[in-house]
């Protein structure tokens, strides 16, 4: 079909041309209509003059007219003089809606940031995400005290809520993957202990391992995935939705009614998962060594008592407590920062898996450093 | 009416066995403002979100140009819609939200959308928030942006939901100026649905008042004949602000 518009160029002198339109101009036909505009347009340089004859024009849109005037625009910024002439009063009224007849702005040029700049403000953002998140603990501190002086100031009807949500829901997939864990990890070994004729020795390895690091660890990491970006998208969402400040004004401080109960959750049950967590790894590595390493499950249990001490166990205990306060304390954080709709909520969750983690593995790093150097 | 442009006939609207609306009909004429009014629970937001192809009527027809609403031409949509928020794209700025009906629709190169977009938030006082974010803007240059991407398209027919709704009077009357502007100067037609009175009497010359009770429309017309001369009783409490208004 061809189009409802026809455009003519004019060449009236050596710097002087008119682009000449007839017809209806619609939005619907922009693609051709533009594609031929620039073909006319390109020719145009500095100083020369390339007016639009509208004379002919029956009928323009918006769409169409916002085109026509973004071309005018450029041709002007380019140094070309451009105009709408002759236009009939109703495309007239249209031209000026669509600011056809305005003087055109320059445009300011924006500079790209620099690498050292670009560097230097994500440094100075994370400094702040950090003072927030320590001023954030600060306040937990406060409440938590103030909580101690008067009890009935939390909300502690939704603490057994968040242990069965954070705890027992989660025990299935913790027990899975420890025990996935234990037995990725005994397959490794196994091989190597053979070859030395250590077989009993993947006991040792694979209990001290999972009670000291790997137990705790994957049970945070669980967590942080589950309940830390629960936490995070719900208490986003109250505040986007205004929730926060309704229960503010009604009394209720957000760390006392929010964060304390989900705090005290998190620290209740994630050590308990973490025991689960330990012994689901040690049953994966009897399963490959009994099955591959040709240990008795007696024996294996044998060796797994006598090399696992109380404080390998212990250790992990305390790490989970570190761990959960950690995934509380920046999902809360997170949360309760959020703003900016949908978007902020899902930029918060995200922020808060990425932090969470990144600080699991920081705490686990710090502590076995620490327990070694004090000889434990 | 010299020329239609949506019809609605014997229109029943609701879910299940609920119905909201039965037996609606009307026609809005091209160029023309219409409101749809009545107290909070009428129906107005569901029969507007029928009215735009969102809902299917239990029974009835609606026609825009003679097509159903979910029949483009050629498959792009017949008309724009201004949800009561703007209902901007979060992840989106003011001007990427504006761009995304002539990106799917328009077959155009990414500069000259760009003139487009320039200057479609011209049109509505956003030439400044082209880069900004939907969260940065306040609700009155939401619902400003709002407009401007029902507007990309170059629609002859615009639905606006509750666009005076939570706004401060400045901003209020500063939307209804561009109500009416772009409806005298581009010609658009609008339906409304509103129960602000003081915009309804400034950019409406025709309407309908719905009622939860009976569950039909119970005035049709000018509003300010209709709040001068109407003797339904419903109809005079709604536009004198009346206690009634509020039982019925």
């Amino acid at each position: 079909m061809l189009p409802a518009f026809a455009i003519e160029h004019v060449q009236g002198s050596a710097d002087q041309g008119e682009i000449r339109i007839r017809g209806s101009l619609r939005l619907a036909e922009a693609a051709p209509l533009w594609t031929e505009l620039r073909r006319l347009e390109t020719g145009a340089a500095r100083g020369q003059t390339l007016n639009f004859d509208m004379s002919a024009v029956q009928r323009i849109d918006g769409g169409a007219m916002a085109l026509l005037a973004c071309l005018r625009a450029e041709l002007q910024r380019r140094g070309v003089k451009s105009e709408f002439l002759a236009a009939g009063a109703h495309v007239q009224r249209i031209i000026h809606l669509y600011g056809g007849d305005h003087a055109v702005a320059r445009l300011k040029r924006r500079r790209p940031l620099r690498t050292l700049d670009q560097l230097g403000r994500a440094a100075m953002s994370i400094l702040h995400e950090v003072k927030l998140v320590l001023a954030f603990f600060g306040q937990m501190v406060v409440s938590a005290l103030g909580v101690l002086r008067s009890p009935r100031s939390a909300n502690w009807r939704e603490l057994p809520a968040t242990m069965e949500r954070s705890g027992a829901d989660a025990l299935p997939i913790i027990i899975l993957i420890n025990f996935l864990v234990g037995l990725a990890m005994a397959f490794q070994t196994a091989a190597q202990l053979k070859q030395l004729g250590a077989n009993i020795l993947v006991a040792d390895l694979i209990g001290i391992s999972i009670c000291r690091e790997l137990g705790p660890l994957m049970t945070a990491i669980v967590v942080c995935g589950r309940s830390g970006a629960a936490f995070a998208a719900e208490l986003g969402f109250m505040q986007v939705n205004q929730e926060i400040d309704a229960l503010r004004t009604m009394g209720f401080g957000p760390m006392q009614y929010l964060v304390l109960p989900r705090a005290l959750a998190l620290i209740f049950v994630v050590p308990l998962l973490a025991l689960f967590a330990d012994v689901a790894g040690v049953l994966g590595g009897l399963v490959v060594g009994v099955t591959n390493l040709d240990l008795t499950v007696r024996g294996y249990l044998n060796q797994t008592v006598r090399a696992v001490t109380l404080w390998d166990v212990s250790s992990g205990i305390i790490k989970s407590v570190m761990f959960a306060f950690a995934v509380a304390l920046i999902a809360c954080q997170q949360g309760l920062a959020t703003s900016g709709g949908a978007e902020g909520v899902g930029r918060r969750t995200t922020s808060t898996v990425v932090t969470t983690m990144f600080t699991l593995i920081l705490i686990d790093a710090v502590m076995t450093v620490l327990f070694r150097m004090v000889g434990l | 009416m010299s020329d239609p442009l949506f019809k609605v006939v014997d229109l029943t609207i609701g879910w299940d066995e609920t119905v909201v609306q039965k037996g609606a009909t009307f026609e809005i004429e091209r160029g023309s403002i219409f409101a749809i009014l009545g107290s909070s629970g009428c129906g107005k937001s569901t029969l507007l979100r029928h009215l735009v192809g969102l809902e299917t009527p239990l029974s009835g027809s609606i026609t825009i140009d003679g097509l159903a609403p979910d029949q483009g031409v050629p498959g792009r949509p017949l008309f724009g819609v201004m949800f009561q928020s703007g209902a901007l794209l979060g992840s989106l700025t003011v001007g990427e939200n504006v761009a995304l009906p002539l990106q799917a629709w328009s077959g155009l190169p990414p500069d000259a959308i760009g003139g487009i977009v320039a200057a479609k938030l011209r049109l509505v006082g956003l030439e400044h928030a082209e880069g900004q974010m939907p969260s940065e803007l306040s609700g009155g240059m939401c619902k400003r942006a709002g407009i401007a991407r029902a507007m990309a398209l170059e629609p002859d027919l615009l639905f606006l939901d509750e666009p005076s709704a939570g706004l401060d009077p400045v901003s209020a009357v500063e939307l209804d100026e561009l109500i009416l502007n772009l409806n005298e100067q581009l010609g658009l037609t609008f339906v409304v649905v509103t129960h602000d009175l003081e915009s309804i009497f400034k950019i409406s010359k025709s309407c309908i008042m719905l009622d939860r009770e009976s569950k039909s429309i119970i005035a049709r017309g000018d509003p300010r004949v209709l709040r001068d001369t109407s003797t339904d009783s419903r109809v005079h409490s709604f536009f004198n602000r009346t206690p009634q208004a509020v039982k019925s």
